[in-house]
């Protein structure tokens, strides 16, 4: 196996007791002592902080947004200065290759790409523009919960005017931080692109904050999980389409009547006439997590699945398990389904997501 | 008290053993949020799954650890899976078995040799 990498923050990982786990090639943590109980919970009530320096940070010039259109269904030429928006590359067929953050700075656009899809990526958009560039000098950090704000601000009190998926870029200490007001766990937050050298002080900084817990893998997962957002790789692959997935919203009307993206036949096709299958929330009836994988039937016997759970486990803000799963569109509505757990059929509900509201700061 | 290379204990009480998972297991685990045990009166083999317990981690089977029949489950741990994790050597018992032959355990590690297990 090759080695795996670590992040500016592994040292501080070690010091802080984390459970150390491989991820998409990295060397990262799943867990803090805390647990992932109580680190989730943490992040709901106060505010947690997680590395993801893992993820591909890059910037493409902003004469080369017209051409990123092509790779993907969002509109980005029209995204304002100072503006991030929500995003997937598509392919030919209209499946999902990964989904990313956009967002236009001054004189550049800053993407932000999952880990495990980078070097794919990279190369997929380099293909339509040779002057992407790889950011390799900077570290990640996400700061989320509603105490981040509060946190935050402490140390840079401009970001208390940000609202959601503004971004902007503020000085801490003599280094240019590269911030947003997203994240992906349902609460308000940031997410802050520094230089790879500052990470660990402006880490430690945060965390002197009794507010601030830092918060692992494990928790990042099942808060992403609650808040219904889609983890690439198992919501959302080659095989599921944005409109299958529930990521329409992310279409804008311009790109829907102008088209001109990979899968554009297929996408808009669905747009217009709706998909064959729809991303769903589940909720057992019981306290057996449906894990991913778990066949879903529309019968409590016989029958063959109608689906499978693409993401599922135990919600601990909900208090139940949680779980999604593709089913077709005619039983994705509502109503009672049965997931197969250990050769059992348990019964779940098709729910509304998100399965915890969101608190972003509109 | 006994312990088997699954991570469970046994501390006999009687005769009757009762069955439990170690503070490692409980540990490794992490956050235990499901728990289905046996029915009473259920005859079991060295080895067979009798028991599912999953954290917010991963699902995994508890085994009985020896041959005999289960005579009593702790139901409490249905109803609150946490208290595996805040107290698994004793209110968080599993079930307790009637053995067909005691000398079975005899066979187990006792507290050094599984420590030595676990490393």
């Amino acid at each position: 196996m090759a080695k795996l990498l670590r992040t500016d923050l592994y040292d501080l990982h070690l010091d802080l007791g984390a459970k150390m786990v491989s991820f998409a090639g990295w060397e990262m943590p799943v867990q803090y002592p805390m647990g992932v109980l109580k680190e989730h919970l943490h992040c709901r009530a106060q505010a947690g902080l997680f590395d993801v320096s893992h993820m591909g940070q890059l910037r493409v010039p902003l004469a080369a947004a017209t051409a990123l259109e092509g790779l993907m269904p969002v509109c980005v030429t029209g995204l304002a200065e100072g503006r991030q928006r929500y995003g997937m590359l598509t392919t030919p067929g209209g499946g999902i290759l990964d989904d990313l953050m956009v967002a236009r700075k001054s004189d550049h656009l800053f993407l932000v790409v999952n880990a495990a899809c980078a070097d794919a990526d990279i190369a997929h958009i380099r293909a339509v523009v040779p002057e992407l560039e790889v950011i390799t000098d900077r570290a990640l950090l996400a700061l989320q919960g509603p105490k981040a704000e509060a946190a935050l601000a402490h140390l840079i009190p401009q970001v208390a005017a940000m609202r959601f998926m503004d971004v902007a870029d503020v000085d801490w200490q003599g280094r240019r931080l590269w911030i947003s007001r997203s994240g992906y766990t349902g609460e308000d937050g940031f997410e802050i692109s520094l230089p790879r050298e500052a990470a660990p002080s402006f880490a430690r900084a945060m965390l002197a904050n009794d507010a601030v817990a830092p918060i692992g893998l494990g928790a990042r997962d099942s808060l992403r999980l609650e808040a219904g957002l889609c983890l690439y790789g198992h919501d959302i692959t080659p095989q599921t389409t944005p409109v299958e997935a529930g990521l329409a919203w992310a279409i804008q009307k311009n790109r829907r009547n102008s088209g001109g993206f990979y899968g554009e036949e297929t996408i808009l096709a669905q747009l217009q006439n709706g998909a064959p299958r729809q991303r769903v929330g589940l909720r057992p009836d019981g306290r057996a997590p449906m894990r991913e994988g778990t066949p879903i039937y529309a019968e409590a016997e016989g029958g063959t699945p109608v689906g499978v759970v693409t993401s599922g486990g135990f919600g601990p803000s909900v208090g139940a398990p949680v779980a999604m799963a593709y089913l077709p569109t005619a039983l994705s509505q509502g109503g009672t389904v049965f997931g197969e757990v250990r050769g059992k059929r348990l019964p779940a509900q098709i729910t509304p997501l998100p399965f915890h509201p969101h608190h972003f700061k509109r | 008290m006994k312990f088997t290379e699954e991570h469970e204990w046994l501390r006999v009480d009687g005769d009757l053993v009762v069955v439990g998972i170690t503070d490692h297991a409980s540990e490794q685990l992490g956050d235990v949020v499901f728990i289905e045990l046996p029915e009473t009166g259920t005859k079991v083999a060295q080895g067979d799954e009798i028991c599912v317990i999953e954290s917010v981690k991963a699902a995994s089977d508890i085994s009985a650890p020896v041959d005999g029949e289960v005579v009593e489950v702790n139901d409490a741990l249905v109803n609150n899976p946490a208290m595996v994790n805040d107290d698994p050597l004793d209110t968080a018992w599993f079930f307790k078995m009637k053995l067909d032959d005691m000398e079975q355990l005899d066979a187990l590690m006792d507290e050094d040799a599984y420590k030595d297990f676990i490393g």
